[in-house]
């Protein structure tokens, strides 16, 4: 009797097992991301690099794109929406783009020059009918030089820049294209239109959305680029914020691909046969060096003993191998990276004399405070890695003490600037940063108007050569060109170690044997199109 | 009792306006921007100052409660910072999901619970109240969220039984009651029954015990009552106080859980405030604390108006 009541529960849960994928089908793909809500679907998506890569480059396209079909190589711009951009030969600030033909949205209507303007408008023009607050307020930082546009023709689209600024290209591949005509055919509605979204990108969103739950992309079978056709027919996003929550939904078949597994949990992992996908990619962890009159870190000799002093080996064995130890403010093998002279070696003795040199030594230590924050985004295991270079610089004569702050406590802190109260003093903070184009990657950081308030150069830090650098950077037109002097540029950020260069993330993600057929780039962000289920 | 329930109604202005001015200022003297989760985090002070002009950010805070709490009264919570949704809609899907956690949770804690606490209580230094005692120890201790856990551990990834995580099949949208559905159900619900399990046995343990050890109780037996009408007085004597703590605990239960919710991924209240919190999303998080604080509340009032009624001395008191 017990042996025929136990085959029946096993039987009853067999065919649940058996139902639940037969319901899946062969070509659904989900994923569990480390959001806790689904990003905002109507255009312009929120909750940063990830939903971007998630809901952004997904349901919708942007005039200028990135490069993901490659893993070997740096992610570089491409023709988007555009199908080609050029700056007028006479006058630098205006810029003339050829759209792309017979694109549609999701919703049937054509894209067009309209659209785009339409779209610019939704950011940037407080009075539109269509102005979105929370679209603008995610896209309307990222093109600040955008001063007006207008349509030529159905095909044309002219945009002028406020001074000559040859990195517009890279801002607005940020700028995300929805549909005009959605937008009138839902009641002008942002809301309606976020449960209905309409772009042109390779996956629609027809139904299955549910509010901090999950929503089902389906494959745009008419995608206007035939080679980024979705092989796949769905692909399904579930918000999985706690991390032991997303493994144990990877290793109990509820997704088939989780983002940001735990260091701790990814060698568990590859033991039961998933698999442990990393790239380098724009994402670098560092000390931003605060230049106030009084900081120690003034001194060019302290900067570069603290940069010899940190173990970056060590800091990956703390990490289980999931980090790329720093050899520069960008990561290794970048187009950008040039040929800095100062390496970013493991070396006491060097750092002992350059501090020896500078005017410290064991009667006179260094004594400073550092802002650091528990957790955050794109922050890694911040405790124990800060706690690791306390103990490197201990060794060379610096005294580290922390200033521990919530993570949005140190982004209002890095934006007030090192010489607000808020800062407390402290000369130097840790931070981790999105460094995917000239201006996030070099210009805000340094340049000497970006000083708070005006901009987030933290430190204050003032230097002519470099601001003439990041001049040239905007009045070089050609990408070859443009590219040599941002090498230029970043030489001259790691031969001054001007930030204490640590590591850079490598964008974790665990995936089941089952999904094939991804590459994962140098990018923030991915593309889905090529990838198959098993 | 019409009295008692209108002096009780009244109790409830002075809490709710307390409650809510607290929720309010609570959030507000945390430290960090509104508005930090949801800009880029390179955004300029010029289109951080014009974005607190647009979400009201830059008013006085007087007039920002002022402003809210008349909206509140009318049912207005007002939209989500992060998602623009109605702060109002967000709270009623979750709280769906929460009461139905909650009532599986109350099924499974308030049945054994009170099973547990009256067996050992009646049969007070035996190995049953032993056993049960242990239990209820062990229910009131362990933590839920590591018990949450170690369930999944078991039961999703060990057995593959049961899914780790989820509100349904296909989300709580497609919430049919079925076998597909209660799968998702049975592991946060049996991880949130236990501390209530816990109390309720202990405290029903220890009421018993008292109304056992009481003379009226001896009376009956020594005029050859038989045990199960002495157990219907027991139960009598036991249940306002055992009532009281289990409107405490439904309080609890429905209130929703952070740690369950959140190592489930449960859409409840719970889960709801928790990114909430992560992204600073202000009104989302005063319109939940203030619903689920008055829903509390409520609860508290409609036990003392049913403890009222069972026991008519509360009453006169």
């Amino acid at each position: 009797m017990k042996r025929s009541i136990l085959t029946g529960l096993l039987s009853v849960v067999a065919a649940q097992a058996l139902m639940v994928s037969t319901v899946l089908g062969a070509g659904t793909l989900r994923i569990g991301m480390t959001l806790s809500d689904i990003p905002l679907t109507t255009g312009q998506t929120d909750q940063g690099g990830e939903g971007q890569r998630f809901v952004g480059f997904t349901l919708y396209d942007s005039l200028v794109e990135w490069d993901l079909s490659a893993s070997d190589k740096p992610s570089v711009l491409v023709p988007g929406l555009a199908k080609s951009w050029a700056v007028d030969a006479a006058d630098k600030t205006k810029w003339i783009f050829k759209l792309r033909e017979n694109v549609k949205f999701h919703d049937g209507s054509a894209f067009d020059a309209a659209a785009v303007v339409w779209n610019l408008d939704k950011l940037l023009k407080n009075d539109a009918p269509q102005f979105d607050p929370r679209q603008s307020a995610q896209g309307k930082s990222r093109i600040p030089a955008v001063a007006s546009y207008k349509v030529i023709d159905p095909l044309t689209v002219e945009i002028s820049t406020k001074t000559p600024d040859a990195t517009l290209p890279y801002q607005l591949a940020w700028i995300l294209l929805s549909s005009p005509a959605n937008w009138e055919k839902l009641g002008k509605s942002w809301d309606a239109v976020a449960q209905k979204p309409s772009g042109t990108g390779p996956w629609k969103m027809e139904n299955g959305f549910k509010p901090r739950e999950r929503a089902e992309l389906t494959a745009n079978k008419t995608y206007w680029d035939t080679a980024r056709v979705p092989k796949l027919d769905k692909l399904v996003l579930v918000p999985l914020p706690e991390a032991n929550a997303r493994v144990a939904a990877l290793r109990s078949g509820e997704v088939d691909w989780i983002e940001a597994p735990a260091p701790d949990a990814a060698a568990s992992l590859k033991s039961a046969g998933f698999v442990i996908s990393t790239n380098a990619y724009p994402h670098n962890w560092t000390w931003h060096f605060s230049r106030v009159e009084g900081s120690p870190w003034n001194d060019i000799r302290v900067r570069k003993a603290a940069n010899l002093a940190v173990d970056r080996e060590g800091e990956k064995e703390l990490l289980g191998g999931m980090m790329i130890p720093a050899t520069g403010f960008f990561p290794p093998g970048h187009q950008w990276f040039g040929n800095p002279t100062f390496k970013l070696t493991r070396d006491v003795e060097a750092a002992k004399k350059l501090m020896a040199e500078a005017g410290y030594g064991p009667g006179k230590r260094m004594q400073t405070t550092v802002l650091i924050s528990p957790s955050g985004s794109g922050q890694m295991i911040p405790l124990p890695m800060n706690e690791y270079i306390q103990q490197n610089l201990s060794e060379i004569g610096i005294d580290i003490k922390f200033e521990v702050a919530d993570w949005n406590t140190v982004i209002n802190i890095w934006r007030a600037g090192a010489k607000d109260p808020s800062a407390k003093g402290v000369t130097a903070m840790n931070y981790s940063y999105f460094i995917q184009d000239p201006f996030t990657g070099f210009i805000r950081h340094l340049q000497c108007d970006l000083a708070p308030p005006a901009g987030t150069n933290w430190g204050y830090y003032c230097d002519k050569d470099m601001d003439a650098l990041f001049e040239k950077v905007r009045n070089t037109f050609d990408a070859a060109d443009q590219d040599k002097v941002l090498q230029k540029v970043h030489e001259k950020y790691v031969d001054e170690a001007l930030f204490l260069m640590v590591t850079h993330d490598v964008n974790a993600r665990a995936l089941s044997k089952q999904v094939k057929g991804f590459v994962q780039p140098q990018n923030w962000f991915l593309d889905f199109s090529q990838v198959t289920i098993q | 009792m019409y009295a008692y329930a209108f002096k009780r109604l009244l109790h409830i202005i002075p809490v709710a306006i307390g409650v809510s001015i607290f929720c309010f200022l609570l959030i507000h003297i945390a430290p960090g921007d509104p508005l930090a989760a949801i800009l880029p985090s390179d955004a300029t002070a010029e289109f951080q100052a014009q974005m607190r002009t647009l979400y009201g950010f830059d008013k006085p805070l007087i007039v920002q409660y002022g402003l809210w709490a008349m909206r509140a009264l009318q049912g207005d919570l007002g939209l989500s910072i992060a998602t623009g949704r109605s702060v109002s809609g967000e709270i009623a899907s979750a709280a769906v999901n929460s009461i139905i956690l909650a009532v599986a949770a109350t099924f499974i804690g308030f049945t054994l619970g009170a099973l547990l606490g009256f067996m050992a209580g009646f049969l007070r230094g035996t190995w049953v109240d032993r056993l049960a005692s242990s239990l209820s120890i062990l229910g009131v201790c362990v933590p839920h969220y590591w018990l949450g856990m170690v369930l999944v551990v078991i039961f999703s990834v060990t057995l593959g039984w049961l899914p780790a995580t989820g509100g349904g099949p296909g989300g709580s949208a497609g919430r049919a009651f079925d076998w597909a559905y209660f799968r998702y159900l049975l592991l946060p619900a049996i991880t949130m029954s236990v501390i209530p399990m816990g109390i309720i046995a202990r405290t029903v343990r220890s009421l018993v015990s008292d109304v056992m050890a009481q003379d009226f109780v001896q009376t009956l037996s020594a005029k050859g009552q038989m045990a199960p009408r002495i157990i219907r007085h027991v139960i009598r004597n036991a249940a306002p106080t055992a009532l009281s703590v289990m409107g405490l605990q439904l309080g609890y239960l429905l209130g929703g859980s952070i740690l369950i919710e959140t190592v489930f991924s449960w859409p409840g209240t719970g889960f709801l405030l928790n990114g909430a919190i992560f992204t600073r999303d202000l009104p989302l998080l005063q319109g939940t604390i203030l619903v689920l604080a008055m829903f509390f509340v409520s609860l508290n009032l409609i036990v003392d108006l049913l403890q009222g009624i069972i026991d008519p001395r509360i009453q006169r008191s």
